[in-house]
């Protein structure tokens, strides 16, 4: 039932997107067609797909190891805009600089700048027991204040008419292309690293070990001698770097400069991944390809059916419902009771 | 003498913190009772585009305030069914709520956007209006102003003098001392879920049709997020978490104003201001950890199911 609920979750979420859809007076079928089926019935398509699941399946995996460990981190946008802020500071600093270090070194900085921003929830947690949902919270609408003044301000393209984006990035500060003729870029390559070291570390090592005694048996972890205060920062800062490194992806792939939107949402929907991928690595890849075609088909129908992309968000949010709904049947089972009173023979 | 902008300071706090208040005040009573509600700004998202959409198509205040409560309280009850029925993680189902308000209202309200409202009436007692300072704060603002101090006032003691208000507290102190001696956990914090709905909803109307009488995606900007974290602040007593409200109101009209006087600082780091005081007071509360833990309540975020 772990991984048929997610399944059925699915389903039921397709069954009430076609009410919804019939109820806003829209041909379900065919609203579901587009959404679902249209995005990804080319190359294009199915390369876009991974472009979107990129990031969003390496900050589940970052966050599916503080959701083990109770660590509810749901600052993740938060930390992908810093990440890309740190790797789009570094490649607009060294603008005019031709070196194959570029990359490299905004990926450490986007890293870095995850970790930081994740770092204020760590701290304010074990030091002074501060909830971590909402300072990680709080720190979103911060940061992406930030992104804003940035943009508007000191980074702003001086021969930009105006507008508030930055320059475009050089060449060297772009992560290449993998697949010709498309946008898929070698971030779904790091992504698919990520899944691998994910699981390793998940399934093999100590560390993930620790995180789920914590997560399952908080008494039994501390008679073992488990630091919780160790595992909260660890799992802040693999969640933070993830994002970090997700938000670098972003600018440097699919974006090549800063915007004042830099992710739709990627570090909350990264949530709903983390939870249908049952917050193990592959599940979260299967998942995030399953979000990303949300996305695409939010996408799609606005273009061909004129359905602001919101729906998204609605067929996100009645996913993540069905989800936590259906998984009431893994601990419970259904049972049909007849309440008649047997009749003596 | 009295300074010309203290009146307009002072009126605009209060319109700025009464969204706040109900949100706190009903996430207050919800978790009371032992839930913890993480979806506080989805319901007061729903809830501001329910009285919008309804007080545009009908034109009467009085229905939109309704549809925004009662969105509010639909809202409440997805969550209440969830967590309580089906036993699901109370801060996951919370934040699915949030995602799923916020996308349900931005593609509910994509035909309202531009349109606008007329506002509430505000309450003008000949005489008495107009007496200075006092005239204007306490005797010229509209009905919902006074409702939610009357909510606060109300929910004070419901919780702490009647004794429907000791079953919501024991029920989220002890719920196996609750049930052991016959009283229905489930259906005492359904209860106090749906009041915590609809006060988030009204919350969400008084932003849509008095704050900024228009819509607007994701218009309450985390205001959810900061009643949250207000009920933290308030150690969960109704009048705290007003005074935070009105705390709170007065940082975010801070940049308005500061503005006005010439200060010279970029707009986005005067916007930080709410969230970073959040921040802030959620530490200095949060320090004194057995303080904590005596104040909140002890069953607050865990799930309840009869066989044990």
């Amino acid at each position: 039932m772990l991984y048929w609920s997610p399944m059925l979750a699915v389903v039921l979420t397709i069954l009430s997107g076609m009410v919804m859809f019939a109820l806003l007076d829209v041909n379900p079928a065919k609203a579901i067609h587009t959404f679902f089926v249209a995005p990804v019935s080319s190359l294009d398509g199915i390369a876009e797909l991974f472009v979107k699941a990129t990031p969003l399946v390496l900050i589940a995996i970052g966050l599916s190891f503080g959701f083990q460990a109770n660590v509810w981190n749901i600052g993740a946008e938060g930390q992908l805009t810093i990440g890309a802020l740190a790797s789009g500071g570094l490649a607009l600093a060294f603008y005019d600089v031709d070196t194959p270090f570029l990359l490299p070194g905004m990926m450490i900085a986007g890293v870095l700048g995850g970790m930081t921003w994740a770092a204020i929830p760590a701290f304010l947690k074990t030091r002074f027991n501060t909830n971590e949902i909402l300072t990680s919270l709080m720190l979103t609408y911060v940061a992406l204040l930030v992104l804003s003044y940035l943009v508007h301000g000191p980074w702003k393209d001086p021969e930009g008419m105006n507008f508030p984006e930055s320059r475009l990035f050089h060449e060297a500060a772009q992560l290449p292309v993998i697949l010709e003729g498309t946008r898929l870029h070698l971030g779904g390559l790091l992504a698919l690293l990520a899944v691998a070291a994910g699981w390793v570390v998940m399934a093999r090592h100590i560390i993930g070990f620790q995180i789920k005694v914590i997560g399952m048996a908080p008494m039994a972890a501390s008679f073992a001698g488990f630091k919780k205060a160790r595992i909260v920062w660890l799992s802040l800062m693999i969640g933070g770097g993830a994002a970090g490194l997700a938000g670098m992806i972003e600018i440097s792939g699919p974006i090549g400069q800063i915007i004042p939107v830099i992710s739709p949402g990627y570090g909350f929907t990264a949530i709903i991944v983390a939870f249908l991928g049952r917050l193990n690595p592959v599940g979260c890849l299967l998942a995030g390809c399953l979000m990303a075609l949300t996305y695409l088909g939010g996408d799609n129908a606005q273009i061909e059916m004129n359905l602001p992309n919101a729906v998204t968000g609605v067929f996100q949010g009645m996913l993540l419902f069905f989800l936590l709904a259906c998984d009431v049947l893994i601990r419970y089972r259904l049972r049909v009771v007849s309440k008649k009173v047997p009749e003596a023979a | 003498m009295i300074p010309e902008w203290l009146v307009p300071t002072i009126l605009t706090i209060i319109t700025a913190a009464t969204p706040l208040v109900f949100a706190a005040v009903g996430e207050a009573v919800a978790e009371k009772s032992g839930v913890l509600n993480l979806g506080v700004e989805g319901m007061m998202v729903i809830g501001a585009f329910a009285a919008f959409a309804v007080g545009v198509s009908s034109g009467s205040a009085i229905l939109a305030i309704l549809a925004g409560a009662a969105a509010g309280l639909l809202m409440a009850l997805i969550f209440g069914v969830l967590t309580l029925y089906l036993m699901s993680n109370q801060v996951a189902t919370g934040l699915a709520l949030t995602i799923f308000g916020l996308g349900l209202s931005a593609l509910l309200g994509y035909g309202f956007v531009g349109k606008t409202f007329g506002g509430l009436p505000k309450l003008d007692i000949p005489g008495i209006s107009e007496i200075p300072v006092i005239g204007p704060i306490f005797f010229g603002q509209d009905f919902l102003v006074y409702l939610s101090v009357a909510a606060v006032i109300g929910v004070n003691w419901f919780l702490f003098k009647t004794r429907s208000g000791m079953l919501v507290r024991a029920v989220g102190e002890n719920h196996e001392a609750a049930h052991s001696i016959g009283y229905s956990v489930t259906l005492i914090r359904l209860g106090a879920v749906l009041f915590g709905g609809a006060m988030a909803g009204l919350g969400g109307a008084y932003l849509s049709i008095v704050y900024t009488p228009l819509w607007v995606e994701n218009m309450t900007a985390g205001r959810g997020w900061i009643a949250l974290a207000l009920v933290v602040f308030a150690s969960w007593r109704p009048w705290r978490a007003f005074f935070g409200a009105y705390l709170f109101g007065g940082i975010t009209i801070i940049q308005l104003h500061a503005q006005g006087l010439g200060i010279d600082i970029a707009s986005q780091f005067l916007s930080m201001l709410p969230y970073l005081a959040t921040i802030v007071v959620l530490v200095l509360i949060s320090r004194d950890t057995t303080k904590v833990q005596l104040s909140a309540p002890a069953c607050l975020g865990k799930n309840f199911h009869a066989s044990g």
